[in-house]
């Protein structure tokens, strides 16, 4: 039982993976879509794109990496890994010159908080795709 | 890009919406239980969301 286990958890070869991770960071749902898993490749495309560009409608501020006191560091910088997290939806904003200052307001505060939120969820279905290529989950 | 300029309550269900359709479709293993996950995931956030409302109004005073 715990070699069977221990089978299970061995990492599978990088090869196997990768490609459908690597999509999916850059294209959210495009690793389900590499899998051929279309529908749920969809779903997961348009619900995480369509908060991004929430997000920016709403005028939501980035996070660039800041060091100082432990709590600035700890929100900045993950701020900024969920943000980039997004793969080409952050790079194209960032690259088309999005750089909306941090303002109060409600929907600003909403905006920022979708604009990470988009790319934490894009990292769950990056996590999915792993899943799916290693063999692990249908 | 057009601006968008919604209430609190308009944001929170359209936060809870897309967070509901990725929760359901990442973590469950046949479709009839992603999607009741999602529906799951969705109510759950609907009733925190007036939950959490009422105790703020109430706490307020």
């Amino acid at each position: 039982m715990a070699k069977q286990k221990e089978e299970k958890q061995t990492m599978p070869p990088i090869g196997s993976w990768a490609p459908a991770v690597a999509l999916g960071w850059l294209i959210p749902g495009g690793g389900h879509l590499l899998l051929k898993r279309t529908g749920r490749g969809l779903l997961l495309m348009v619900s995480v794109t369509s908060m991004f560009l929430c997000g920016l409608m709403m005028r939501g501020a980035m996070f660039q990496p800041q060091t100082g006191d432990l709590l600035t560091t700890l929100i900045n910088t993950g701020g900024f890994i969920g943000d980039i997290c997004s793969g080409i939806l952050y790079l194209v904003s960032v690259w088309l010159g999005y750089n909306t200052p941090d303002m109060a307001g409600h929907v600003h505060d909403y905006g920022t908080k979708f604009l990470v939120t988009a790319g934490l969820l894009n990292v769950l279905a990056m996590v999915d795709a792993f899943e799916i290529a290693a063999g692990r989950k249908d | 890009m057009p601006k968008m300029n919604l209430s609190h309550f308009e944001a929170a269900m359209l936060f809870s919406l897309f967070t509901s359709v990725v929760l359901g479709v990442v973590t469950k293993r046949t479709d009839r239980e992603r999607l009741h996950y999602g529906l799951y995931t969705f109510a759950c956030f609907v009733v925190a969301l007036f939950g959490i409302g009422w105790l703020m109004y109430l706490g307020h005073g």
